[in-house]
C-alpha cells in the first residue's frame, strides 16, 4: 500500500517538499547541539527540562488521544466512527514518532540511548516509559495497516488484530499515566508530587487529541474526496466538551489543594505561574492565556449549537488545542522546576535553535502524519469509488 | 592455513596485551569499587555508612571558598564562563540558610543566622530519589552508602536531576573541557568527564580508595568531621551525640547522610 503515498497532486509534492526543507535547516541545528551539547538551550541547572520534554509531555497526550475514537467503536460499537479509527490509529504513530525524537533530543549522549533497554532497571519510570511508548508504536502500526490492508481487499480482518485493538485501548491509557509517573513520583517538587497529575494528563489528552484530529479530518475533507462524517465530528466535539471540563476540573482541585492547605513548597510555583515572582514572570501572559482559552473553549462548548456547528468547530479546536499546550506543556515542566530545590527562581527562556530543532521534530511528526493519512485517505477513496 | 595461522596469533598477541592492559585498569577501576586485595594492600578507608558533620558555626565564605576549591580542583571541575553561569557544574557550593534549610524557616532570627553561608553538597542519601529515577542505573548507591556515578553509562536524561530535592546535581551542557585551564584536568589522577552526563559530589570515594580522607574535610580546619555513621566509636558519631544537628528535607525520608551543627 505504500505506493499509495507515490502519487499525488502538485500541492501534496510542494507540502512534502516543503517539510523536509524545515526537517533539512532543523537538522543542522540539531548538528550544532550535537557539536557543542545541550548548552545551545536555555535549560539551566535549576531547569533542566524544557521546551523538548514539554512537547514530549504533551504530544503523549496527542497520541493516547486517539483512543477516544477506537474505544467508543470497539467497545460500544458507535458506528460513525468506524470510518476513522484509522486516521485516530495514524495520528498516534506519528505523535509517538514525535515523542521518541523529543527524547532523543534530549538526552545528553543520544548514542547511549540503548542503555535504558540493556541496563534495564524496573525502578526507574523512564524504562516504562520507553516500554509503553515504543509497545504503543509497535501497536499502532500493525493494527493501522492491517485493518487498512483489510478494507483494501473487502475482506474482514485477522481475528488477531481484534485482540491488539483490545490491548492497545488500555494500552493508551498507559502511556500517559506512566509519563504523569516521570513527574507525579518525585519528592520535593511541589508542582508535580500530586496524584491527580495521571487523570489531569489524560483529561487534557483527551481533549487535545480529538480537537487535532478533528482538524486533520477538516483538511483531509479538504483535499481529498473522502469525508470523515459531520456526525463523528460532532460525537467527538462532545468528547472534547467533556474532556476539557474534566481537565480544568482536575485543575481547580489542585488550586484547591494548594492554597487551602497552604503549604509554601506547594504554593511558590502556581503563583510563579500566574503572578509570577517579583520581576520574574516570563510564563504569567502565557498562563492566563492558557486560561483564558481553556474557560471560553468550555464556554462554547457546553452549547450545543456552537459546538455542533461546522462553522465554529474549527477555531473551537484551535482554542482547545493551545490551550492545553500551554498548560501542559511549557507550565507544566517549566513550572515544575520554578523555584528550584532551594526555592530560588531561575527561569527559562528556549533559545531560537532550540525552537528550530523543535520545529524540525514537528515537521518530521507531519511528514509521516502526511504519509500515512495519504494512504489511508487513497484507500478509502478508492474502497468508495 | 598460513594465513589463518598468522590471524590467530595476532588475536593471541592483541588478547595478550589485553590482558595486561586490564590489569592495569584494574588499580584505577579500584578507585571507585575497591577489591578485596584493594582493601589489604593500600591502605583503603572502609565503612558501612559513610557521613559527614558540618559545623555551621564554623563556616564563612573564606572556608568555604577553600573547600570548594580543594574540591573542584580535585576533581577537574570547570569554571565556565559567566555566559554560561545557569549552566554551572557544581560539587559543594555555598547557600544562604534559608535556602539550604527550605523547610526551617524561623522568624525572628538574627541577620547572622538568616544569611549564614551554609556549604551543601550531596548528600549521600539513604534512599536516593536520583538512583531510583535512573534508567540505566549509572547512578548506584555503593555498599558504604557514597552515591556514585558512572560517567560511561549515563545517557543524559537528566532524570536524576529532576529528582533530587536538593538540587546537587549538574549537567555537563558543554564539554567541560572548555572550563579548564587549556582544556588539562588540574589533577591527571581523576577522570575528566564527557558533555552530556551528569555529576555530582562522589564523597571523594577515589581519595578514600587510598586511605586519604575527602578533599574538603581536608582543608575544613575542623567545620567539617568525616566519618563511619555505623561506627558507634567513631569520631562522628561521638559529634552526632554532643550536638544538636538537623538534615536538609528530612521530612522527604531520603535519609541525608549529611548532618549540620547549627
Amino acid at each position: 500500500m505504500l505506493e499509495k503515498a507515490l502519487s499525488g497532486s502538485r500541492n501534496y509534492w510542494l507540502w512534502l517538499a516543503g517539510l523536509m526543507a524545515v526537517i533539512a535547516v532543523a537538522f543542522m541545528g540539531y548538528l550544532q547541539q550535537w557539536e557543542f551539547g545541550l548548552g545551545i538551550t536555555g535549560m539551566s541547572r535549576d531547569v533542566s527540562w524544557g521546551f523538548y520534554i514539554a512537547q514530549f509531555t504533551f504530544l503523549v497526550g496527542v497520541a493516547a488521544g486517539g483512543v477516544m475514537l477506537v474505544l467508543p467503536y470497539y467497545l460500544h460499537d458507535y458506528k460513525a466512527f468506524g470510518r476513522i479509527t484509522i486516521l485516530g490509529e495514524f495520528l498516534a504513530v506519528a505523535s509517538v514518532v514525535m515523542c521518541l525524537l523529543f527524547i532523543l533530543a534530549d538526552l545528553g549522549q543520544p548514542t547511549r540511548a540503548m542503555n535504558v533497554i540493556f541496563n534495564a532497571t524496573p525502578h526507574s519510570m523512564l524504562f516504562w516509559d520507553a516500554l509503553v511508548l515504543n509497545g504503543y508504536l509497535i501497536l499502532n502500526i500493525v493494527i493501522g495497516w492491517k485493518l487498512l490492508e483489510a478494507e483494501r481487499n473487502a475482506v474482514p480482518a485477522p481475528k488477531w488484530v481484534k485482540t491488539l485493538i483490545y490491548i492497545s485501548i488500555p494500552w493508551a491509557f498507559g502511556i500517559h499515566t506512566v509519563t504523569a509517573f516521570l513527574y507525579s513520583g518525585l519528592p520535593g517538587r511541589g508542582y508535580w508530587l500530586t496524584a491527580v497529575l495521571a487523570p489531569r494528563f489524560l483529561a487534557s489528552a483527551f481533549a487535545a487529541g480529538p480537537s487535532f484530529l478533528i482538524l486533520l479530518c477538516f483538511i483531509v475533507r479538504k483535499v481529498t474526496k473522502f469525508d470523515p462524517g459531520i456526525k463523528a465530528m460532532q460525537t467527538l466535539m462532545k468528547i472534547i466538551t467533556y474532556a476539557l471540563i474534566a481537565n480544568v476540573f482536575f485543575f481547580l482541585c489542585e488550586v484547591f489543594t494548594v492554597f487551602y492547605s497552604k503549604i509554601p513548597s506547594h504554593m511558590a510555583h502556581l503563583n510563579y505561574l500566574f503572578f509570577g515572582h517579583g520581576d520574574k514572570a516570563a510564563l504569567v501572559p502565557f498562563m492566563w492565556t492558557s486560561m483564558f482559552l481553556m474557560f471560553s473553549a468550555i464556554g462554547f462548548l457546553v452549547v450545543p449549537k456552537i459546538r455542533n456547528n461546522e462553522k465554529y468547530m474549527p477555531f473551537l479546536c484551535i482554542m482547545v488545542f493551545i490551550g492545553t499546550w500551554i498548560d501542559k506543556g511549557m507550565g507544566m515542566i517549566a513550572g515544575g522546576f520554578v523555584p528550584n530545590a532551594m526555592h530560588s527562581y531561575t527561569e527559562y527562556t528556549p533559545t531560537p535553535l532550540e525552537i528550530l530543532i523543535t520545529v524540525g521534530v514537528y515537521a518530521t511528526g507531519f511528514l509521516v502524519l502526511t504519509i500515512l493519512f495519504k494512504i489511508a485517505t487513497k484507500v478509502k477513496e478508492e474502497v468508495n469509488a | 592455513m598460513k594465513d589463518s595461522r598468522r590471524s590467530f596469533l595476532k588475536i593471541a598477541g592483541v588478547s595478550a596485551l589485553g590482558l595486561t592492559a586490564a590489569s592495569n585498569a584494574h588499580a584505577i577501576g579500584e578507585y571507585f569499587i575497591p577489591s578485596e586485595k584493594a582493601i589489604k594492600d593500600q591502605k583503603v578507608s572502609t565503612a558501612d555508612r559513610w557521613g559527614m558533620v558540618i559545623d555551621t558555626r564554623k563556616l564563612n565564605h573564606e572556608t568555604n571558598k577553600k573547600m570548594m576549591e580543594a574540591c573542584h580542583v580535585t576533581h577537574n571541575v570547570p569554571t565556565l564562563p559567566e555566559k554560561y553561569k545557569k549552566q554551572e557544574i557544581k560539587w559543594v557550593w555555598e547557600e544562604e540558610y534559608s535556602n539550604a534549610f527550605t523547610e526551617i524557616h524561623n522568624e525572628f532570627q538574627s541577620e547572622e543566622a538568616e544569611h549564614a553561608p551554609i556549604l551543601t553538597l550531596c548528600n549521600q542519601c539513604e534512599n536516593p530519589p536520583c538512583v531510583q529515577a535512573c534508567p540505566t542505573k549509572a547512578t548506584f548507591k555503593r555498599a558504604d552508602g557514597i552515591v556514585l556515578m558512572d560517567f560511561h553509562r549515563c545517557i543524559g536524561c537528566r532524570f536524576c536531576m529532576a529528582a533530587c530535592p536538593y538540587g546537587s546535581r549538574s549537567f555537563n551542557f558543554q564539554d567541560p573541557r572548555n572550563g579548564l585551564e587549556d582544556g588539562k584536568p588540574t589533577n591527571p589522577q581523576f577522570p575528566t568527564r564527557t558533555k552530556g552526563v551528569v555529576e555530582k559530589c562522589n564523597f571523594c570515594a577515589e581519595r578514600l580508595a587510598v586511605g586519604k580522607i575527602p578533599a574538603c574535610v581536608e582543608v575544613s580546619e575542623g567545620a567539617l568531621v568525616f566519618g563511619d555513621l555505623s561506627d558507634e566509636n567513631s569520631e562522628i558519631r561521638k559529634v552526632l551525640k554532643e550536638n544538636y544537628t538537623i538534615r536538609r528535607k528530612a521530612s522527604l525520608g531520603t535519609g541525608p547522610s549529611v548532618f549540620y551543627i547549627v
